[in-house]
C-alpha cells in the first residue's frame, strides 16, 4: 500500500507568474498521477490560494502578453477532484480577513490545532 | 550484514543562493558516511547544482588567481559525494526534474545524475526508509 503523504504548503506565490502555476501544487498533481496517496494542507500565506475571484491576467512586456496566467484556485480544486484531501487552516484565513464563504468548493477547513492529528495519520510529512 | 537503509532528499534551491544547498549536501554526506544509500530529487532551481558549465574564477578582492582561489563549484561537491558513495559501497542516485531542466535550459550536468520526473520522486519515497524535503522559501 502506498505511503500516506501529508504535504503542508506554506510558501506562496513563488514564481507563479513565470511558471503559470504554483510549483508545489503542480508537483502534487504529478505525484498523484504517479500513484501517491496525498493529503494537502495550505497554511500561512498559501491559504490565499483557495480564495474565490483571483485574477492574475494582464501581464505583458512590450508585445509579449501572457495568455495563460496562473489559476491556482482551479489547480487546487482539481487536486480535490483527483481524490486528494485538501485542507486550509482556518486560523490563517481569519488572520488574513478571508471569510470561509470566500473559500472555493472542495476544500475543507482545518483548525490549526487539528494539524497534529493529520501528522499521526501520515507516514511522511513534507513542509514546503 | 543488514541491508543498507535509504534516505531520500528533495531539494529545490538553486546553487549560490543560500545556505540550504550546502546544508543539504552536508546532510547527504553525513548519511553516506553512516552507511545509508541516498536518493536526491532535484526540483526547480536545484537542477543547477550539478550543472556541467559551472566554472571557477579568480577573485581580485581576495587577491588570488583562479588556482590560488581553488573555489569548489557545487558540481564538484556532487561529484565528490557520488564518488564517496561508491567508495563506501553505497549509492547516491540523483534525479534531475526533466521539465525543470528544460525550463531553465540547463541540460548539461556532470556524470552521475540522471533525468527524471515526479514519478521517480514518488518511487524514491515508496522505496526509502525516510524522506526529507528541503524546499525553497
Amino acid at each position: 500500500m502506498a505511503k500516506k503523504i501529508l504535504s503542508i504548503i506554506e510558501s506562496a506565490y513563488r514564481a507563479t507568474l513565470e511558471e503559470q502555476d504554483d510549483t508545489v501544487i503542480w508537483l502534487m498533481h504529478a505525484m498523484r498521477g504517479a500513484g501517491a496517496d496525498l493529503t494537502v494542507v495550505l497554511r500561512g500565506n498559501a491559504v490565499n490560494y483557495v480564495t474565490r475571484g483571483q485574477d492574475a491576467s494582464g501581464l505583458a512586456f512590450g508585445g509579449r502578453r501572457q495568455t495563460n496566467p496562473p489559476r491556482i484556485d482551479d489547480d487546487v480544486a482539481k487536486l480535490a477532484v483527483k481524490g486528494v484531501d485538501v485542507f486550509v487552516v482556518e486560523d490563517d484565513l481569519a488572520e488574513r480577513g478571508i471569510e470561509p464563504s470566500d473559500v472555493i468548493e472542495g476544500v475543507k477547513l482545518l483548525p490549526r490545532s487539528g494539524i497534529a492529528q493529520l501528522f499521526g495519520s501520515s507516514d511522511q510529512v513534507f513542509h514546503w | 550484514m543488514a541491508e543498507k537503509k535509504t534516505l531520500t532528499f528533495a531539494l529545490m534551491d538553486a546553487p549560490y543562493e543560500n545556505a540550504r544547498t550546502t546544508t543539504a549536501l552536508r546532510l547527504i554526506d553525513a548519511a553516506l558516511r553512516r552507511g545509508f544509500n541516498v536518493n536526491v530529487f532535484a526540483y526547480e532551481g536545484a537542477i543547477g547544482i550539478p550543472s556541467a558549465k559551472q566554472a571557477p574564477h579568480p577573485n581580485a578582492v581576495h587577491g588570488r588567481d583562479v588556482i590560488q582561489e581553488d573555489h569548489p563549484n557545487p558540481k564538484e561537491w556532487v561529484a565528490a559525494l557520488i564518488k564517496e558513495a561508491e567508495k563506501l559501497g553505497g549509492k547516491l542516485d540523483w534525479v534531475q526534474c526533466g521539465l525543470c531542466v528544460d525550463e531553465r535550459g540547463i541540460g548539461e550536468w556532470i556524470t552521475g545524475p540522471r533525468r527524471g520526473s515526479p514519478a521517480d520522486f514518488v518511487k524514491f519515497i515508496e522505496d526509502s526508509d525516510n524522506t526529507l524535503v528541503i524546499p525553497t522559501k
